[in-house]
């Protein structure tokens, strides 16, 4: 077993931030639960490691002055939206694992990392 | 007390420089210190170091790619969770950082919580 | 606002929060983990005293169920995301609560209806563990499922607020100490620790049943709640066992005559002078039908028994047509399993009814230890009466009338001892 991060870049219609998309209530409600089914799953299996949503705002400490900007000012789809660990065999398996990730139906896109053994 | 994710993109991928070995040793050194450091203040939530590799999945389709095929300066190399007072201070904390020696960037996000 | 319309609201409050503060307790503890009791506690009692503010100048809420929910969720993921918890938490959902993707969900669903009977049922189960004395168990289902202070509990047992409190206290140590949490028993511990729970139950609803408050002869509040306990273990296949159904029937039978118990003076009418037609068929059909679903496998357990004989009364029109020597029967073989007082007591009145009063004082002299016991009184002294020897009568109900503090008794007592003057 090793473990995976990812990392969820969403579109406009990320529903983990409240303020910056057009979903109604209801809607919200209806994401937030889907992300709870998916991730309560991956618990019961043992698989889920832990993880958390990001509010949009943030930010930005750079270079060796260490100059502090707001941000993230990219795109509103390359923004990391939130991210999450789990268990797996391989990388295969971690990518496999992902497609039942609701970011995926509002069209984001997850980034599949190893996580480093130190 | 509020929690605050690092982001970490740059500096030198010290793990992988098989050249680099003292450097990376004081690297590894620097990054454990200020760690623990925050460790013993309650700071630190958790984190980890990120493999240089990966894979993507894009989409309604989930189509797999190879990647992230992004610049080195803008690839995350690891984060970290945090324990903070507010934004300002998460910031403050994260300048402690050895990414900063070799010129590297942190991105600072709060976490989003999720009401009812 | 009038003072009146005041009164009912607390009223209504009182009830609803009593009602309320049992299942949410046991939400909260299921989320916090048994080891944290005190601070799901806590929780609750803030909410409650946060809804009398809120509610105080302004009105009920139109769901309060809905409102008090909210309020404790509010402050439970407060608690969590502070990490304020003294104890650290460690059942299988502990891990929603870890991450904000899955926290508020979480403990939304934890509110729904059918978590909300689950952890209910899990808390009968923790409050009623093997190394719980008995005593200890009602105490924590009383304290725990039924909203009730240590004060009250004090009272229904006629103990005092402190020995409750040093019990509570000492079970909760044992909790930590043993680790005991709110996870089911396994599969083959299943049926004995149902039966553990039924007992609790059944002390809990003869607790209510014969209350030994000086205010209310009837605590129907206790009653309902083992009642609604009870009916949790049914609508669950893992406890929904012959006796559970028994159990339940017995209840219903008892709880039928409550309006045929009390005339509208609030003074107390025996079994032969109850007006019938005041029993609340629909109970008593519930009744049959939970005796019926009993009737299952080849073990007979006592409250199959006591069922019968209730049920014996409740389909029966009248006192003069009721068939005394299947009661009997039924009572000697009860006597034969079980050494509670109660039942040789309830066993010599109905030999009296089947063989004569003679013969029921006869057995009740024979009894020994019970002097002291109100009910044994009453009875000897009702048998004496019969037989016509009025004054061992009223001697007899003069010690009885000593050995209660309910008023309806005492009035009861003074009724009858005028009757033999």
């Amino acid at each position: 077993m090793e473990k995976f991060l990812y990392l969820f870049r969403g579109t406009e219609n990320n529903a983990h931030d409240m303020r910056d998309n057009n979903l109604s209530p209801e809607d919200m409600q209806a994401q937030m639960q889907k992300w709870m089914t998916w991730m309560k799953g991956l618990g019961e299996k043992g698989i889920l490691v832990g993880g958390e949503p990001l509010q949009v705002t943030g930010k930005q400490v750079t270079g060796t002055k260490k100059v502090v900007t707001d941000g993230p000012f990219i795109e509103a789809k390359e923004i990391v939206g939130g991210y999450l660990i789990v268990n797996a065999k391989n990388i295969d398996e971690a990518v496999e694992i992902s497609k039942g990730c609701p970011v995926l139906e509002v069209d984001g896109k997850i980034e599949v990392r190893p996580i480093q053994n130190m | 007390m509020e929690k605050f994710l690092y982001l970490f993109r740059g500096g030198e991928n010290h793990a992988h420089n098989a050249n680099d070995s003292e450097a990376a040793a004081k690297n590894m050194q620097a990054w454990g210190a200020w760690m623990q450091d925050m460790q013993q203040k309650g700071i630190l939530a958790g984190g980890e170091a990120l493999q240089p590799t990966g894979k993507q999945v894009n989409g309604t389709k989930k189509v797999v790619t190879d990647g992230p095929f992004v610049e080195a300066k803008e690839l995350v190399g690891g984060f970290l969770l945090i324990n903070a007072k507010d934004i300002n201070e998460a910031v403050e904390i994260s300048k402690g950082c050895p990414i900063f020696h070799e010129n590297g960037k942190v991105e600072v996000r709060p976490i989003q919580k999720m009401e009812m | 606002m009038s003072s009146g319309k005041n009164s009912d609201v607390h009223k209504i409050v009182d009830h609803l929060f009593r009602r309320e503060a049992g299942k949410m307790v046991s939400v909260l503890t299921r989320i916090f983990g048994f080891k944290n009791i005190e601070q799901a506690e806590d929780v609750v009692q803030d909410t409650i005293l946060k809804a009398l503010e809120v509610w105080k100048f302004g009105k009920v809420p139109e769901n309060p169920e809905a409102w008090l929910y909210h309020a404790a969720k509010n402050k439970a993921i407060d608690m969590l995301r502070r990490q304020q918890l003294k104890y650290k938490i460690d059942s299988d959902i502990s891990y929603l609560l870890k991450s904000e993707y899955t926290l508020a969900p979480a403990l939304n669903e934890m509110f729904t209806e059918n978590e909300i009977k689950d952890s209910q049922l899990r808390m009968m189960f923790a409050c009623c563990n093997a190394s719980f004395t008995q005593e200890a168990q009602i105490t924590l289902i009383l304290k725990t499922l039924c909203g009730l202070s240590a004060k009250e509990i004090g009272k229904a047992f006629l103990s005092n607020e402190e020995t409750i409190q040093k019990r509570i206290y000492r079970t909760r140590e044992k909790i930590r100490e043993e680790n005991i949490t709110l996870d089911y028993p396994g599969a083959n511990a299943m049926t004995q620790r149902t039966d553990a729970v039924l007992k609790t139950l059944y002390l809990l609803f003869n607790e209510g049943y014969h209350s030994s408050h000086p205010e209310k002869l009837i605590r129907e509040d206790l009653c309902e709640e083992a009642m609604r306990l009870c009916l949790l273990l049914i609508e669950n296949p893992k406890t929904n066992l012959p006796q559970t159904n028994a159990l339940l029937a017995l209840m219903c039978y008892h709880v039928s005559r409550f309006g045929a118990r009390l005339d509208d003076k609030g003074l107390i009418v025996l079994l032969k002078d109850q007006d019938r037609n005041q029993w609340n068929k629909i109970l008593i059909e519930k009744g049959n039908e939970y005796l019926n679903y009993s009737a299952i496998g080849k073990m007979v357990h006592d409250f199959h028994i006591e069922a019968a004989i209730a049920s014996a009364h409740a389909n029966t029109t009248s006192y003069e047509n009721t068939d005394w020597k299947m009661i009997l029967n039924l009572y000697d073989t009860l006597l034969n399993r079980t050494n509670n007082p109660m039942v040789a007591i309830n066993r010599a009145v109905v030999l009296g009814e089947a063989e004569g009063c003679h013969k029921a004082i006869t057995e009740l002299e024979k009894l020994k230890g019970f002097t002291e016991n109100c009910y044994y009184n009453t009875s000897l002294a009702e048998m004496y009466m019969r037989v016509g020897d009025k004054e061992t009568a009223k001697k007899i109900f003069g010690k009885a009338l000593e050995l209660t503090s309910s008023n309806a008794e005492i009035e009861l007592i003074r009724r009858k001892m005028k009757m033999c003057s």
